[in-house]
């Protein structure tokens, strides 16, 4: 039964029609390609709004840039996979010549990822890696137990080797916070017996969750000697946390974090020292080695050379990975020299 | 929906008139309306935005709303009675959750799995059609509570891991196209689907009681229609819909996760407003609501394309649904102005009066 | 009990309002509040005896309260507004850019900005609903993607980082006055404000009318467009507030401000006791409903509950209410009636 109100406009069974036509004729064209000999490089990080893939994004373009490349960014709100899927799907139907990315999970991507690489694209993971058998090549910024073991060292040395620590990462599936943290609790075992790890909280990248995800664990654990913060986001909103908090000075914060966010909290105590990589660099490292995996200078396999503008010539490994460099430790001493 | 506070606009309420021609009757609606833009979006697409009739375009969109799709199926029928369903995105992550669990902890195979989660979200229906239609609680209330309960067990039950090891075969399967085409097969499943609501809600005495119920509750309930059973029965077919929606976007993008389809309801909402269902009751039809999925799906798509991002992407929905909403009101408005025009209820124009030679001492 | 409803009162004014109160929903839910603390406490003692643990209790409710509060104002008149989570977030960057774009913008021009700006969007809301005979549940819902995307275009994917802001704001969100927050301070006296006029005002009775029955007010002679509209405002105002608490209170904002918190909004009118279908309840009931949500979050992990599972005692708090709610209303209307045909 239908009930009809007063209509001005009509077109109906015309419109149903031609919109059926439509759509089986969109089955037919083929999809086009790029836009005439530069490469189109369009980089995918784990979520858009993030001070740590601003940056590193920031580095990525400028090296497109300087190759004569076309660079786009694209990205999820929130730090998730299933938000990831549209934006491979696009830029796989955009037959772009490669995409970076930096996955939420390691598995989850993966059909969207194998589905943009028949259709031509080269995929780079970078920061984040995902299953080898959906990407071209993965840019490591640090060794996992490199930067396991700076962690490690830094909260060790700030709590006296002995008391309760906890943990703050970011998403619970991202594949590089899991290596490293399974990473840690091996280097804890092993080497600092008289420091027990209690609990293990998620941020999600988020700057409001990571804040108070942080009150929760001082409140739960009142006899909390620190807490390992091994994301940007995290690190930051935990320190602005602690800073206004009781425990300022009395809980040791360290982790992964960019100069500039944490540079007040350094100066007034919250924080002793922290580590990162410069991320700007392992962006454009990300980019140069698209580049030379469309150019076909390279094709992952190990024992591949290519140079990467300012940063050296690199070599691929056998795991299809390329290397970045060490952790390099800030502290009040040294952070006035960086701005990133 | 009867929580208005102000009366619903008198004209969206008589009966068809058969002194129209059938083509009038036809053309004249709502749903026609949606099906023309759906087309020109279609057409202006296909012309202006650059990859937008690549053989990908389409397959994606559809592989993107297919839960969409599913879903605003039954919801049509609940919002025709007059009633709500906002639990339904939670009902899907909670499926999502135990599809993924049962798969990967208690080592079922996927049918299996999945036909325990359609169980379960039945049961959750069950709870929302027992909360609204016999114990007489306002829908709105009841299912914001459930949404909370559904997502609280789904993400409770997981915590914030996920689950993504799904057999390879699993996950292709949802993903396999109908031949060459672009189609994916998971459209049949829809088609079938599609076809057996339509029946349902047009050609059948519980479909004709649905409308009735939107109407007008009394008067449906003591023309024989059992108001509390119809409702109960609406509410149990959006849970297992939602799970199926569920099982489904687990496969699709091989992630189980607590908060899959976050924000899922709004969109499924909506897609049915937009199709032409009235958000009062007792109006509305399947082919609209199609259209008004398929609609925001092209208009996402394209946008996603031209590199617009997901703020202009939701700024052109929301405009949407605010729009086609306000149309009725307004079509309302201006048709019972002619009418008041037409009667002589409203006076002409101060010009035309002082035209008029009888009219003195007007301006 | 039938004597009481049909005759006037034999009982004194004192007698009856204690007895009153004690019967009222709002006393019952802050026992509910008061046995979560204590429950919370006995487990950790720092939850309530520790400098953190008291200021936190007070300060965490203090963004949800003027949400909670302006959602009561609308609900009552039978409506809901579901796009404070966006006007939040819009209002919170608003709050950054001025710091950022005017450094010597004094704070209490900032927090006038703000709250005029949510009423500018409470006020598209009102008009469309009022005036475009509307449901509220659709047109909040599209400026809820409407205000959101315009949000995101506006903030691009910048954030406003704490380092942005003047300390002396940013101190707001951590400083005490007398051992009360003063964030907690400020929204309680938005409660106290909105509670007297909605009790004592005319245009404020106007609005349980009007949501006790709407067609009725209208032939009453109630300007019930005018009213809406007005409360719509409220509204918008107070998730501009809310905003600018958001933005002292966390320091950073960005595009995921406020996402989702309309619902904890609506939960918390409907957990304090306001009918959804409008003509009931107070804010003091919100208000101590978003206290009472915002502490059950906090004191799950310190009982042992993983806070994953929050939510989902959020939803049995918000369905048991609710359905608290009809079964009580049914069985005074059942009285009633006995009332009415005994007498």
């Amino acid at each position: 039964m239908k009930f009809h109100t007063r209509r001005i406009t009509a077109l109906a069974s015309v419109a149903m029609a031609a919109s059926l036509t439509l759509t089986a004729c969109g089955g037919d064209s083929e999809g086009t390609a790029t836009e005439g000999g530069a490469t189109t490089v369009t980089f995918l990080p784990k979520n858009l709004g993030n001070p740590y893939f601003d940056t590193s994004d920031a580095g990525g373009k400028a090296a497109v840039e300087a190759f004569g490349g076309t660079y786009q960014e694209v990205g999820p709100d929130a730090a998730t996979p299933d938000a990831q899927v549209p934006f491979i799907n696009t830029a796989a139907q955009q037959g772009v010549n490669a995409l970076v990315v930096s996955a939420d999970d390691p598995n989850a991507i993966c059909d969207a990822l194998n589905q943009a690489r028949q259709a031509g694209t080269k995929v780079v993971t970078f920061d984040s890696d995902t299953d080898p058998t959906c990407r071209d090549l993965f840019i490591n910024q640090a060794t996992s137990d490199g930067i396991a073991k700076v962690e490690v060292d830094l909260i060790a040395e700030q709590i006296g080797d002995s008391g309760e620590v906890a943990i703050l990462s970011a998403a619970a599936n991202a594949t590089n916070q899991n290596a490293w943290i399974d990473l840690m609790k091996k280097d804890l075992q092993a080497n600092h017996p008289n420091i027990k790890l209690v609990d293990v909280v998620y941020g999600n990248d988020d700057d409001q969750t990571s804040f108070d995800k942080t009150a929760a664990l001082l409140q739960a654990h009142p006899n909390l000697k620190g807490i390992i913060s091994p994301t940007t986001v995290g690190i930051a909103a935990a320190a602005r946390y602690l800073s206004t908090s009781q425990y300022k000075g009395k809980v040791a914060l360290t982790g992964l974090g960019t100069p500039n966010q944490m540079r007040d909290y350094v100066t007034d105590g919250t924080v002793t020292s922290f580590a990162l990589w410069n991320p700007a660099d392992l962006g454009a490292l990300a980019a140069y080695a698209a580049k030379a995996l469309v150019d076909g200078t390279i094709t992952g396999a190990a024992g591949d050379t290519f140079e990467a503008g300012d940063l050296g010539t690199f070599t691929v490994d056998d795991k299809a990975s390329v290397l970045l460099g060490d952790p390099f430790v800030f502290d009040k001493d040294n952070i006035a020299q960086f701005n990133f | 929906m009867s929580t208005s506070t102000l009366s619903r606009p008198e004209s969206a309420r008589t009966y068809a008139s058969y002194s129209q021609p059938w083509w009038r009757r036809v053309l004249f609606t709502r749903e026609a309306a949606v099906i023309a833009l759906l087309a020109a979006v279609l057409i202006w697409s296909n012309l202006n935005v650059r990859n937008f009739d690549s053989p990908l375009t389409l397959y994606f969109l559809f592989l993107d709303i297919t839960p969409i799709l599913l879903i605003a199926l039954p919801m049509t029928l609940v919002v025709v009675t007059g009633e709500i369903d906002l639990s339904v995105a939670s009902v899907v992550g909670l499926s999502s959750v135990l599809v993924g669990i049962l798969h990967h902890d208690a080592g079922m195979s996927i049918p299996v799995a999945g036909l325990i989660a359609l169980v379960v979200g039945a049961i959750c229906g069950m709870v929302n059609g027992f909360l609204v239609a016999y114990v007489g609680l306002p829908s709105l209330a009841v299912t914001i509570g459930t949404l909370a309960l559904y997502r609280g067990i789904a993400v409770g039950l997981l915590g914030t891991k996920a689950v993504t090891d799904f057999p390879h075969k699993w996950t292709k399967l949802v993903q396999e196209r109908i031949g060459g085409s672009s189609y994916p097969l998971v459209l049949i499943v829809f088609a079938v689907l599609a076809i057996g609501f339509a029946l349902l809600l047009h050609a059948t005495p519980f479909g004709r009681g649905i409308f009735e119920i939107g109407l007008n509750k009394e008067a449906a309930h003591f023309s024989g229609v059992n108001v509390e059973r119809t409702k109960f029965l609406l509410f149990v077919l959006t849970g297992t819909v939602s799970a199926l929606a569920g099982i489904y976007y687990t496969l699709r993008y091989g992630s189980a996760r607590g908060d899959n389809a976050t924000g899922l309801e709004l969109q499924v909402i909506a897609a049915v407003l937009l199709g032409g269902v009235s958000i009062f009751g007792g109006r509305g039809a399947l082919h609209g609501v199609i259209a008004g999925v398929v609609l925001i799906g092209a208009i996402s798509s394209a946008m996603r394309l031209e590199n617009l991002t997901v703020n202009v992407i939701n700024i052109v929905i929301g405009s949407l649904l605010v729009l086609s909403v306000m149309s009725t009101s307004l079509l309302a408005w201006i048709s019972a102005l002619a009418t008041a025009r037409h009667n002589g209820a409203i006076r002409l124009g101060k010009r035309r009066q002082a035209a008029m030679h009888h009219r003195k001492g007007n301006q | 009990m039938t004597e009481v409803m049909v005759h006037p009162s034999q009982v004194s004014p004192l007698r009856r309002g204690i007895t009153n109160a004690l019967h009222s929903r709002e006393i019952s839910i802050f026992a509910v509040l008061v046995l979560v603390v204590v429950v919370a406490t006995t487990k950790s003692h720092s939850f309530l005896f520790s400098h953190d643990g008291w200021r936190d209790l007070l300060l965490t409710p203090a963004l949800l309260l003027p949400l909670a509060i302006g959602q009561t104002v609308v609900i009552v008149t039978r409506n809901v507004d579901l796009s404070v989570g966006s006007t939040l977030g819009l209002t919170a960057y608003l709050t950054g850019r001025l710091f950022v774009d005017h450094p010597g913008l004094p704070i209490i021009a900032v927090f006038a900005i703000a709250i005029a700006a949510g009423a500018g969007l409470g006020a598209v809301n009102g008009v469309l609903i009022a005036y475009g005979r509307v449901p509220a549940l659709v047109i909040t819902l599209g400026t809820l993607y409407i205000y959101r995307g315009i949000f995101l275009s506006w903030a691009g994917s910048d954030r406003i980082n704490a380092s942005d802001m003047p300390k002396s704001f940013l101190s707001l969100g951590t400083r005490s006055v007398l051992g009360l927050p003063m964030l907690t301070i400020l929204a309680a006296v938005v409660v106290v404000g909105v509670a007297y006029v909605l009790r004592n005002a005319r245009s404020g009775r106007e609005l349980y009318a009007i949501g006790s029955d709407p067609d009725a007010a209208g032939l009453y002679g109630l300007p019930v467009s005018r009213r809406v509209l007005a409360a719509f405002v409220v509204s918008g105002a107070l998730a501009g507030l809310a905003g600018v608490v958001y933005a002292a209170r966390y320091g950073t904002v960005s595009s995921g401000a406020g996402y989702g918190i309309e619902l904890q909004a609506v939960g918390a009118a409907v957990i304090g006791g306001v009918a959804i279908f409008g003509g009931s309840g107070t804010v003091w009931g919100a208000a101590i409903g978003a206290f009472l949500l915002v502490t059950i979050n906090r004191a799950l992990p310190i009982v042992g509950i993983q806070d994953f599972w929050q939510q989902a005692v959020v939803g049995l708090l918000i369905i048991s209410s609710v359905a608290l709610d009809r079964v009580l209303s049914a069985r005074r209307a059942r009285q009633l009636v006995e009332a009415r045909d005994q007498s």
